[in-house]
């Protein structure tokens, strides 16, 4: 790898990055991040290897990570001098084959493409480039553009603005796309002071839950007295249902490193870390990769771009433990301690990591910045809301038929979220709540749909942004079991050190464990209300002090679900088992045994071709013959 | 008692790797996890004496974190997701079909030292929920009815 040193350097490896990213010969790129992986990503790459080495195709075969519609996953890219860029959806090993005919004659046959595209963005560049020039070939004409789909005509990318475009191995790439030229500027043309005041004008608030404005933290820590300072990124993730910082990490890493490096710089420090969960593996692999690549080429280390700073990162593991997303348990975590956060009076700005200033910001937060720094804080702040500028990227997940990463300019509706991007609810239920905030949030109830999302809108509505993971839910859903699944999570998370959070909530599961158990009393409510108040008060750290969030929440938008858990012992939603019953609908049971051989504990009996019964005595309520009734004859209530 | 040696020389290797500074004692302990599937007792005793941190805190940390285990792992570590998403969309009875199906509860290895069942707090994987993970690879839009055939296949 060559080193970079001048911007005729950066150049140089820029155009090496593009002959890449668009070649003159035909390019297949996989997605390969974790959830394509798991969809048999890595399968259909290796038929695809094997068949193009078969036919001796003169194909380049390339990784990529994800273009955030994870459930149209494995996608395949096909990229083709003159012609526009092809998504293939949903793409098995079978189909490998089919698709290189498809390539070598030119034609679309079995498979049809999901959608085309005929530019890349190079949002960092500010512009577009076109795949090819000249009049679209006939035969693509029915394919829709990318901007077609509903799921992407919305949104706009900066955050993952190169996630499933780029190799995330190939630091050549990042700076075809833009990248590392606003590190040039940062070092070569701006003053510190200057790059904070940049930050602070685009408005950026950090990604990573609370909202802080990611400036103003740069500006205190830059001015905190200390000669050794630390940057760190909170790559903990730890928002069950929130998955964008790990897209990020394996699809961009250098968006982040970059975004780290300016920082630095901005902040006066010269040492960084990234603190990443235990959970996901190629996240670390590919920002190892990306670190070692930026290291060789001088990027990191000593001297960057012949400026005189000096600065370098090293990747920290978590290991399973919720709590160590906040800052100071985080921070405890890296000196290689338990993680238990400490009093926020003190703060890591001024006292962080060692005891010395430390600036913590979340992935997101940091991939924004060279985009800012390129294109200008007034370019960032006229994207979105008034007092949440720029984008937000949200995992769109649970019961919704389009899954994925979405990217939107804040204070998109909640409604344009939902049935737009989102599609919808499948199997023509009916939509009841979203759930943001993770644990420290709470659930946003079907009449507020037109909510406009952003930090302050979402506060209002007694939810939060949190990491940005929205779990839909639709009327199967309880919203007492939802509540009473969160403070078991937190429950378990708690570290331990404060009493109101430690004794608390794991009263509150107590009482929610009760009402979901048909065990409610008249007063429980009450009782939880009055209980989160003391525990919002008397917690030392947000874990604590916003445990109660779902909890509330719940209470206040759907509270006549807990009255007929209490009063009827009835689950409106059909989930608390304790509550419920199956049984066989005669009318519609047409007798033809599935549910009898999938019932684990043999309790349903009939004979072939007659209405089948439920031994209620026997049965488990374990939800098998539920899910195997084409008929739906079995009945839950 | 007499300390396992393969233990003890496997430990001074983690250890030397990471300059014996005590700041990496997670990461140590991760290796160490990762080397035996769990942290054996003489490793932990190995570490007191070779960072000079006290074994109180060498315990603290390693119950602390949930990516550690004191007592032996199965062959193959089955991690439920119960994430929201998960959640939502049915980990729960992929959980009770897991523990009827192995005979054993959450947290526990089968008799036959196959599997450890645990729970996970979200695999980042919530777009294809509910998902599990056994021996690192993800089962995507898992369905109850699928276990028995999975567990076969691993078994085998
Ligand atoms: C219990 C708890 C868990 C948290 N988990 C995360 C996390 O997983 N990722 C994250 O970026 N921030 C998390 N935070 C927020 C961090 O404390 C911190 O505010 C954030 O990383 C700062 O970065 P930002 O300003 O860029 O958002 C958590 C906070 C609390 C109280
Ligand atoms: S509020 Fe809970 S998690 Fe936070 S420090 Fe106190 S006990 Fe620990
Ligand atoms: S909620 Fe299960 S993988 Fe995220």
């Amino acid at each position: 790898m060559s080193k970079i040193n001048t911007l005729d350097d950066l150049n140089q490896a820029g155009k090496r990055g593009l002959a890449a990213l668009i070649p003159s010969r035909i390019k297949i790129m996989v997605g390969m991040a974790t959830s394509g992986i798991a969809s048999g990503a890595q399968e259909v790459y290796s038929a695809l290897d094997e068949e193009i080495k078969k036919r001796k195709l003169d194909i380049i075969l390339s990784r990529t990570g994800s273009m955030g519609m994870d459930c149209m996953e494995p996608l395949v890219d096909v990229l083709e001098p003159g012609k526009p860029r092809l998504a293939y959806s949903k793409m098995t090993v079978k189909k490998v084959p089919v698709l290189l005919d498809q390539i070598v004659n030119g034609t679309i046959g079995a498979i049809k493409p999901f959608y085309r595209m005929d530019e890349e963005e190079f949002i960092v560049l500010g512009k577009a480039k076109r795949y090819f020039d000249g009049p679209l070939p006939v035969y693509l004409g029915n394919v829709p553009t990318i901007k077609e789909i509903p799921f992407y005509t919305k949104q706009v990318k900066i955050a993952t603005r190169n996630c499933g475009l780029i190799d995330p191995e190939s630091i050549d790439e990042y700076i075809a796309k833009g990248g590392y030229f606003s590190l040039f500027k940062a070092l070569t043309g701006m003053k510190p002071e200057t790059i904070v005041e940049d930050v602070i004008a685009s408005g950026l608030r950090g990604r990573g839950g609370g909202g802080f404005r990611t400036g103003i933290k740069w500006k205190s820590c830059r001015e905190a007295e200390g000669k050794i300072k630390y940057v760190i990124c909170n790559g903990d993730e730890g928002d069950p249902g929130a998955y964008m910082d790990r897209s990020v990490m394996e699809g961009d890493p250098h968006s982040v490193i970059e975004g780290m490096i300016i920082g630095a710089f901005a902040i006066g420090a010269h040492e960084g870390y990234i603190y990443v969960r235990n959970e996901y593996p190629l996240a670390v692999q590919n920002l190892g990769t990306a670190i070692a690549n930026a290291r060789a080429c001088g990027l990191l280390g000593g001297n960057i771009l012949g400026s005189g700073f000096d600065f370098d990162i090293r990747i920290s593991k978590g290991a399973g433990a919720f709590v160590c997303g906040e800052s100071t348990a985080l921070m405890a975590s890296l000196e290689g301690t338990a993680g238990e956060p400490r009093a926020k009076y003190i703060h890591t700005v001024e006292h962080g990591l060692w005891n010395r200033p430390s600036n913590l910001n979340n992935v997101e937060t940091w991939a924004n910045v060279p985009a800012i720094l390129a294109r200008g804080s007034q370019w960032f702040a006229g994207i979105g809301a008034k007092t949440s500028t720029g984008t937000k990227v949200f995992s769109v997940v649970g019961k919704i038929n389009n899954i994925g990463l979405v990217e939107v300019p804040m204070g998109t509706p909640l409604r344009d979220i939902v049935y737009e991007i989102g599609g919808g609810i499948p199997g023509g239920k009916k939509f009841k709540a979203v759930q943001t905030g993770g644990p420290s949030g709470g659930c946003i109830p079907e009449k507020l749909i037109d909510l406009p999302v952003d930090f302050d809108e979402l506060w209002k509505s007694g939810s939060m942004m949190g990491s940005g993971g929205m779990i839909i839910m639709d009327e199967k859903t309880c919203m007492v079991d939802i509540a009473r699944y969160f403070i078991e999570f937190l429950e378990s998370e708690s570290c331990g050190k404060c009493v109101p959070c430690r004794e608390g909530v794991r009263r509150m599961r107590d009482i929610l464990e009760d009402i979901c158990g048909g065990k409610g009393q008249e007063g429980d409510v009450e009782l939880l209300e009055q209980m989160s108040k003391a525990i919002i008060d008397g917690s030392l750290c947000a874990l604590g002090g916003s445990a109660p969030n779902p909890v509330l929440s719940t209470i206040r938008y759907f509270r006549e679900e807990y009255e007929a858990h209490i009063r009827d012992r009835r689950c409106p939603a059909a989930v608390c088992k304790a509550l419920i019953e199956y049984s066989i609908d005669p009318e519609k049971c047409t007798g033809c045994g599935v549910c009898l051989k999938k019932c684990p504990t043999k309790c349903i009996t009939g004979e072939k071709k007659k209405p089948h019964t439920i031994d209620k005595t026997k049965c488990i309520k374990c939800g098998a013959c539920y899910e195997s009734c084409k008929f739906d004859a079995i009945t839950v209530k | 008692m007499k300390r396992d040696k393969t233990v003890e020389k496997k430990v001074k290797e983690i250890v030397k790797k990471y300059g014996a500074e005590k700041s990496s004692l997670i990461a140590i302990l991760q290796d160490i996890q990762e080397a035996f599937n769990y942290l054996p007792k003489d490793a932990l005793i190995v570490l007191n004496e070779a960072l000079d941190v006290p074994l109180s805190r060498i315990y603290e940390v390693a119950t602390f974190y949930n990516a550690f285990s004191l007592t032996p792992r199965g062959k193959y570590l089955i991690e439920v997701c119960a994430g929201t998403a998960c959640h939502v969309t049915g980990a729960i009875t992929l959980m009770d079909r897991l523990e009827r199906e192995l005979e054993v509860k959450c947290g526990e290895t089968t008799k036959d030292a196959v599997f450890t069942l645990e729970q996970v707090r979200c695999l980042g994987c919530c777009s294809l929920a509910p998902v599990i993970r056994i021996g690192g690879n993800i089962h995507a839009y898992l369905t109850q009815d699928e276990i028995p055939k999975i567990l076969r296949n691993y078994r085998q």
